[in-house]
């Protein structure tokens, strides 16, 4: 479904990105982790057609994509990010944000799809005409979830969709998320610094440092600690430490 | 629905089942909370009431406006005259109220020709960005570096003088400064998650900007506007007594201010009584911009 072939990004002289490579098949979930910095969300962005300055090659469902997207494409690559205090327009009502899309593409019968997106993302119909800042964080990453379903994409990117949360509510997202994926047979790519976190998500990960996949493992062997570079074992270690705190 | 208390209960319910009703709801509680704040209510009154009394000028003036009786020059107020006359004989009373349509009809032509232009300016200015804000920013500070009145007198100067011609001037010296603003705002905005979650709907850029990024911008905007409308009075003053603005002998604030000024110490209420206008008029405007800044703003609610 994606493929990404040697993207390189740069900023000015800097160079975030250095030829990174992955491939992710049709209903899969992909994730990406590594520390801050380590370039894991600008390959986000550039998948994402937000930062259009890339090189390399990177296809979705076999189409090789430009740097300047088709309105197609927006409609079936959505994107969720990280912090759901930021990501809402904070002078527009959940009914506004969630018929954006809509109207943008197109797409007929707003009223019951937004009641159904509501339902499907277990938020209240209540919430449906209140502003961002009336809701609670947890809440607040639901309806920007439901808000990417709303044009019925194949494809979820998700920029630490959980990070700006606490832990209870993480839980909650994140078991959201995967029942999505399981219902709508979507794919996912998901950018985290909580390698739990992707474990928990997706089957295979990659790890990033400096700008360089170093490693693609899968969820079962890094359990596992099947790991061959010494930065994956290291950032595994270090899930291990705060899990489990001796 | 019939009775209040059920129109009411239908207005502030937590789960309005329509968007009408979501909207009205959404109204009636602007309404409420601008309701509790005097001084807003106060500004809202007075402009109201300003407004009814241009309005019915014709009903409410004891005199024709134009009348002169030299005889009867710089009257003292009486029950004739309630606010005496000018140096002409005129009755000042009247003069105000008709007046008033000029000078408030100069004031709400200016912001509804400068608030959009400047915005529009602004906002495409700040969000492309590159070679569009490069242009537009040098377009405007080419307004900016005139002195406004100077502007405006060529302007008018090189045109027809009268109230048209001074409208078009007083709102092509007073755009940039909105333009300015709108810019500082949207690229404040521009690069939020918020609008790159727009972006990735597939929305075009002009419906970004008039959807998203406007809205974020016409807070700022309003209390400029309203703050800004007392000078707008005192250009359209001084074009109308360089003989630029409104042409004698239809009356104006301003213009009245200017031909009494000779008997300030004299017969001071002469001047006074359009200055106590322009104060009153401006005070309201600036006490109701500053209720709508208050309420408008979602998040202090």
């Amino acid at each position: 479904m994606i493929t990404v072939e040697n993207l390189s990004v740069r900023f000015g002289s800097v160079e975030a990105v250095k030829g990174v490579s992955f491939h992710v098949p049709k209903g899969a979930a992909f994730g990406i982790v590594g520390e801050s910095g380590s370039g894991k969300s600008t390959v986000l962005r550039a998948l994402s057609g937000l930062n259009p300055d890339w090189t390399g090659r990177m296809e979705i469902d076999g189409t090789a994509l430009s740097p300047h997207r088709s309105k197609d494409f927006f409609r079936r690559v959505q994107m969720v990010f990280q912090d759901p205090y930021g990501s809402l327009h904070p002078r527009q009502t959940v009914d506004r944000a969630l018929s954006e899309p809509l109207e943008v593409h197109g797409i007929a019968d707003i009223e019951p799809r937004i009641l159904r997106a509501l339902a499907e993302v277990a938020l209240p119909p209540a919430v449906r005409f209140r502003y961002p800042h009336q809701l609670s964080g947890g809440q607040r990453q639901r309806v920007a979830v439901a808000r990417a379903l709303m044009s019925e994409p194949d494809v979820l990117l998700l920029d630490e969709p959980t990070s700006a949360l606490d832990v209870s509510v993480q839980a909650e997202v994140l078991n959201l998320l995967s029942d999505l994926q399981v219902r709508r047979g979507l794919t996912y790519v998901m950018v985290s610094h909580n390698l739990a976190v992707v474990a928990h998500l997706c089957g295979t990960v990659g790890v990033m440092q400096g700008g360089v996949m170093v490693e693609t493992v899968s969820a079962d062997d890094l359990r596992a600690g099947n790991v061959m570079h010494a930065h994956t074992r290291a950032l595994r270690t270090l899930c291990m430490a705060l899990e489990e705190p001796a | 629905m019939s009775t209040p208390a059920a129109l009411r209960d239908w207005l502030i319910t937590e789960t309005p089942s329509s968007r009408r009703q979501a909207a009205w709801g959404r109204r009636y509680r602007l309404w409420c909370d601008f309701r509790r704040n005097p001084l807003a209510i106060g500004g809202l009154a007075t402009v109201v009431l300003l407004i009814v009394l241009c309005l019915a000028a014709p009903l409410l003036a004891t005199h024709d406006p134009g009348q002169q009786t030299l005889t009867n020059r710089l009257a003292a107020p009486s029950a004739e005259h309630w606010l005496g006359t000018d140096e002409l004989g005129r009755d000042v009373y009247s003069r105000l109220l008709y007046g008033g349509r000029v000078t408030l009809g100069m004031v709400v032509a200016v912001v509804l020709l400068v608030a959009p232009l400047g915005l529009a300016v602004g906002c495409i200015a700040g969000y492309f960005g590159g070679l569009a804000d490069r242009v537009l920013m040098r377009v405007t500070d080419v307004f900016l570096a005139f002195p406004r009145l100077i502007l405006a007198l060529a302007f008018v100067a090189a045109i027809k003088p009268g109230i048209t011609s001074a409208i078009a001037a007083i709102a092509l010296t007073a755009w940039p400064p909105y333009a300015r603003l709108a810019r500082a705002e949207t690229m404040t905005v521009r690069n939020t998650d918020y609008i790159a979650a727009v972006r990735l709907t597939g929305a075009s850029p002009w419906r970004i900007i008039l959807r998203h990024v406007t809205p974020m911008c016409t807070q700022s905007l309003i209390v400029r506007v309203t703050l800004d409308m007392s000078s707008i009075i005192l250009t359209a003053a001084s074009l109308g007594f360089l003989g630029m603005g409104a042409q004698p002998p239809s009356p104006e604030w301003g213009t009245m201010i200017a031909t009494a000024r000779r008997f300030i110490l004299t017969e001071w209420w002469v001047p006074l009584v359009p200055a106590i206008a322009i104060f009153v008029a401006s005070l309201a405007f600036n006490l109701l911009g500053d209720g709508l800044r208050d309420v408008l703003d979602p998040k202090q609610r």
